[in-house]
């Protein structure tokens, strides 16, 4: 298949940047798609060009590294999938490509489709971990916990922390992300204790990262590679709404 | 050089708790003035970062992704092993410790195993206080898998997403001490060399991979937790940035490099497509439960899945349930491996390239319907189907073994330490206790174990007596250090060659998997070693490194991690020729039985080879660790 690939390129964080052009031939059906971007890379260090840089690192759709929107979607035209998971089978042959980073305020630019997501590490810096020290836990079996709270949890903890949500949101809130987190310890006992302080906590340092407001527009939910449902944002709110009227942080 | 591998003296069961006893202790007031550099952040790292932090010491953290959450412990499927015996079948810590000695061949230390079997339990109560969200039954407690051919149920569980949801725990763990400001998280950052000052470990060189910034970090101690170096194969399950470049560098600094040739090669991978491949998948082991693993009885070249449903009965050889029949599908991962192998060298592969094995649920599938079959792997059926495009309810899956894990790595002692002073080396990046075989689902109890329970008891032993002074970053021992890796740098920009860096790491990975991968012999072995040794050389003269260091330069960072791998190949060749006998994942084809299985040699190798590193071109000292065994009795591995 040969396809032809306009593709953000930008020297650093202080650079216009501009989307470049490149044909890329010869491509099989069952190449990923990072592949193909690999041969052209190859391709452009034999010429001496600086190869497009993206991150990824598992390629199975677990590290939340990669990120790109491919076509106007954050990755891909597939649902329920990350970059890294994307197969050329996907794309018919001669189609045209259009590659871009994550565009949102807080996620700057680095390099070309690299950008800097530490924002959403400071969010989970802010409350995201029920305060526990190393030793001295009860044991695992002291608390049952009912299956169908344990798999809700579960459905929330499966976010890779990508930010594709972020970078499909019209506001660029990271609302699903922090919501995630939220949600699986607010239904868990473990969470219990700490559980006025760290919506609110979590919610501020979203807003003083830059990041928008939710308008439940449900955008990030479709793009969201592992599913997260908006149910957990919805939980969220419900969750700061109480710490709001009993908040022992006014 | 002797090795002194500090295991304490005592019977099993007490040495450990006794060794707490008798180590020192660093006053609570006095823990704030020690700063310990922590390199990783999977599950060894960050949990090492915030166990260390919560205690009170300083901790510098490191990761070369954009955030710790990313390392690659994330990917494990699978599950965690302890021997919490939830299940009432007769689990123990005793048979945890056992198991593991004996799918490890008898040649890991009987003491670090046994302790490794006797904190699982723990690590279990400490991700669930986390929140980590385990399977459960229906009762609320939680649900256990039998794994990897155990035959006890102790695996414990997070869908088919196990290794996230730990790595998550121990990263919110980390979290929280990154918020209060006792560990200095420091991502987009690779470390490039050890420093070392009157002998001991003082310090690391890093690059930020952002700038290209070289600078100086100083410390009381290093921890290196910087995972395997499965991608000196090219293809692996690894992630694309693992790499050995911390542990390599720390070696030729003076640490000893244990049993570099114990490579773990597993089963259940999603074969190679063709040359664009840049890495492969893993399909979980407990595919292996219901799953029933097949080739033709006689050839037919070219057999796709779709006419392979169409095969009757009597013309399939379910190789694996015939040879072993009391283990079956759920032998040990070498032997599934290597079996695996065997039908394909005969011939009998499947698929296009003749490199794959079927994996078939159709029996599952009648027994227990296909709902059930969805809510047990519904995730890894689809995760096949996008990347091989067939339908795995419908057809049987093909696979084939791939690079998985490395058992070898630095040499510790009983405190996890090498024989540097001050520097220590958890999770997998160690050698410590998985043998020449690693069970499934015990690197990341591993991992967890060295972070939690077992470092931040050990390394106040050493640190209380080193006392507070650090070494200062404008030292010689820094300055020398960091102009080091600036000359390699500038070396690898200038040489302006032919070739890229992917194009030599291919190369070098195809003769690894040919000549050192599933079966190695004499031969084989010398070949690769000359092989290496011109891929070296080829790479120095006509590698192409485009761009400059002061910015973000991915081809600059994978070439400084191929040129690593390019000599630890070497090493690992060396240290496959000096093993003549077959152990675990290592199987030199001349050392065999006669129904070809893996052939020990106790008397000869019940040892731990310890490389010493001797200067540029020379050929490294093998130290040897003597493994006694003092409470299992030495057998053959037999799985039939
Ligand atoms: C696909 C897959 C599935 C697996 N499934 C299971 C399973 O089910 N059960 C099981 O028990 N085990 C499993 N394993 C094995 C297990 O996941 C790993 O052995 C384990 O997670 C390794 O953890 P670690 O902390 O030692 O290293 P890693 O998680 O690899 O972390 C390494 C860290 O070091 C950092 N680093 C590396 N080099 C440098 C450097 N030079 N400078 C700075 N930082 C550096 C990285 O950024 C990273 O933070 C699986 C492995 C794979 C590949
Ligand atoms: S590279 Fe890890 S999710 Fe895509």
């Amino acid at each position: 298949m040969n396809h032809k690939l306009n593709i953000w390129r930008q020297k650093n964080a202080n650079d216009k940047g501009k989307f470049y052009t490149y044909e890329v031939s010869g491509v099989s059906p069952d190449q990923s798609f990072l592949e193909m971007i690999d041969e052209l890379n190859d391709d452009l260090t034999r010429k001496g060009e600086d190869p497009v840089h993206f991150d990824h690192d598992c390629r199975e759709g677990i590290c939340g590294a990669c990120s790109m929107v491919i076509n106007g979607h954050a990755h891909g035209p597939k649902g329920l999938i990350t970059t890294c998971q994307l197969h050329m089978r996907s794309f018919s042959d001669g189609e045209e490509i259009t590659i871009e980073p994550w565009r949102a305020k807080p996620f700057p630019v680095i390099k070309d489709l690299v950008v800097d997501r530490t924002p959403m590490d400071r969010i989970i810096q802010a409350g995201g971990y029920v305060s526990v020290n190393t030793g001295g836990t009860p044991d695992a079996n002291a608390i049952p916990i009912a299956k169908h709270l344990a798999d809700t949890a579960m459905d929330a903890a499966q976010c890779i922390g990508c930010g594709a949500c972020v970078a499909t949101c019209k506001n660029a809130s990271a609302m699903l992300f922090t919501a995630a987190k939220i949600s699986q310890l607010a239904v868990l006992p473990q969470g219990n204790a700490e559980r006025a302080n760290r919506a609110e906590k979590m919610i501020a340092v979203m807003e003083e990262e830059g990041f928008g407001g939710c308008t439940n527009t449900g955008a990030c939910e479709v793009e969201c590679p592992k599913g997260i449902s908006l149910e957990h944002i919805a939980r969220a709110h419900r969750e700061y709404m109480s710490a709001k009227f009993s908040s022992h942080n006014v | 050089m002797a090795l002194d591998s500090k295991v304490p003296e005592g019977p099993l069961a007490e040495k450990w708790t006794k060794h707490k006893f008798n180590s020192k202790l660093v006053n609570p007031a006095n823990k704030r003035k020690y700063d310990i550099i922590v390199v990783g952040t999977g599950l060894g790292g960050a949990s090492a970062a915030a166990s260390l932090a919560e205690l009170g010491y300083n901790v510098k953290n490191f990761c070369y992704q954009d955030s710790p959450r990313r390392a690659h412990s994330i990917a494990a499927q699978g599950g965690i092993n302890a021997a919490k015996n939830y299940q009432n079948d007769g689990d123990s810590v005793y048979r945890l410790f056992y198991d593991t000695i004996k799918g490890g061949d008898y040649r890991s230390r009987e003491a670090n195993v046994y302790r490794l079997a006797e904190v699982s339990n723990e690590i279990i109560d400490q991700c669930v206080a986390q929140g980590v969200p385990f399977a459960r039954e229906y009762g609320g407690l939680l649900d256990n898998r039998s794994f990897g051919g155990a035959q006890v149920s102790r695996t414990f569980y997070a869908r088919g997403q196990t290794g996230q949801q730990l790595l998550l725990g121990a990263y919110s763990a980390l979290s929280r001490q990154i918020g209060k400001g006792k560990v200095e998280l420091h991502d987009r950052t690779e470390m490039l060399d050890l420093v070392m000052t009157d002998g001991k470990a003082s310090g690391i060189i890093t690059r930020n991979l952002i700038t290209g910034k070289i600078e100086s970090h100083s410390a009381n101690a290093v921890v290196l937790a910087t995972g395997g170096y499965g991608n000196v194969f090219f293809l692996s399950t690894n992630a694309m940035g693992s790499n050995t470049t911390a542990a390599w560098r720390a070696h030729k600094k003076g640490a000893n490099f244990a049993n570099p040739s114990f490579t773990q090669i597993h089963p259940t991978c999603i074969p190679v497509s063709g040359e664009h491949q840049s890495k492969l998948t893993l399909m979980s082991e407990s595919l292996r439960n219901d799953g029933r693993i097949w080739v033709p009885k006689k050839a037919i070249p070219g057999l796709t899945a779709a006419d392979a449903v169409k095969l009757p009965e009597n013309e399939r050889d379910y190789y694996l349930e015939r040879r072993y029949p009391s283990f079956g599908n759920l032998v040990p991962r070498d032997v599934a491996s290597r079996n695996a192998k065997m039908v394909c060298d005969e011939g009998r592969g499947v698929g296009s390239t003749g490199q794959a094995v079927f994996l078939d649920f159709s029996d599952a599938i009648n027994r227990l319907g296909k709902d059930a079959i969805v809510e047990k792997y519904g995730n890894l059926f689809d995760m096949y189907q996008q990347i091989q495009g067939d339908n795995p309810y419908e057809v049987p899956m093909m696979i084939y073994p791939a690079v998985h894990y490395t058992m070898g790595g630095l040499w510790v002692d009983y405190n996890l330490m090498t024989n540097i002073p001050g520097l220590y080396a958890i999770g997998e990046c160690n050698f410590s206790d998985h043998g020449a075989n690693r069970l499934g689902a015990s690197a990341l109890m591993q991992g967890l174990a060295d972070g939690y329970f077992v470092l931040p008891y050990t390394i106040g032993d050493y640190l209380a007596d080193a006392g507070y002074e650090k070494a200062s970053t404008d030292s010689a021992a820094f300055k020398n250090a960091e102009k080091v890796v600036k000359e390699r740098i500038d070396k690898l920009l200038s040489i302006n060659g032919t070739k890229t860096v992917d194009d030599f790491h291919k190369e070098l990975g195809k003769v690894m998997w040919n000549n050192v991968g599933m079966a190695r012999t004499e031969a084989s072995l010398k070949e690769a070693k000359e092989q290496i040794k011109a891929i070296r050389e080829a790479f120095w003269k006509d590698v192409k490194v485009v761009g400059t260091n002061e910015e973000m330069n991915l081809s600059l960072e994978k070439a400084n991690r191929v040129a690593d791998f390019l000599e630890l190949a070497e090493l690992m060749v060396d240290d496959a020729q000096n093993r003549k006998e077959s152990c675990g994942g290592h199987f030199r084809e001349e050392s065999q039985t006669e129904e070809g299985e893996a052939l020990r040699i106790d008397d000869a190798y019940s040892y731990v080879a310890a490389w010493q590193y001797n200067g540029e071109g020379k050929e490294e000292t093998l130290n040897k660790e003597e493994l006694v065994f003092e409470n299992v009795k030495l057998t053959q591995r037999s799985y039939k």
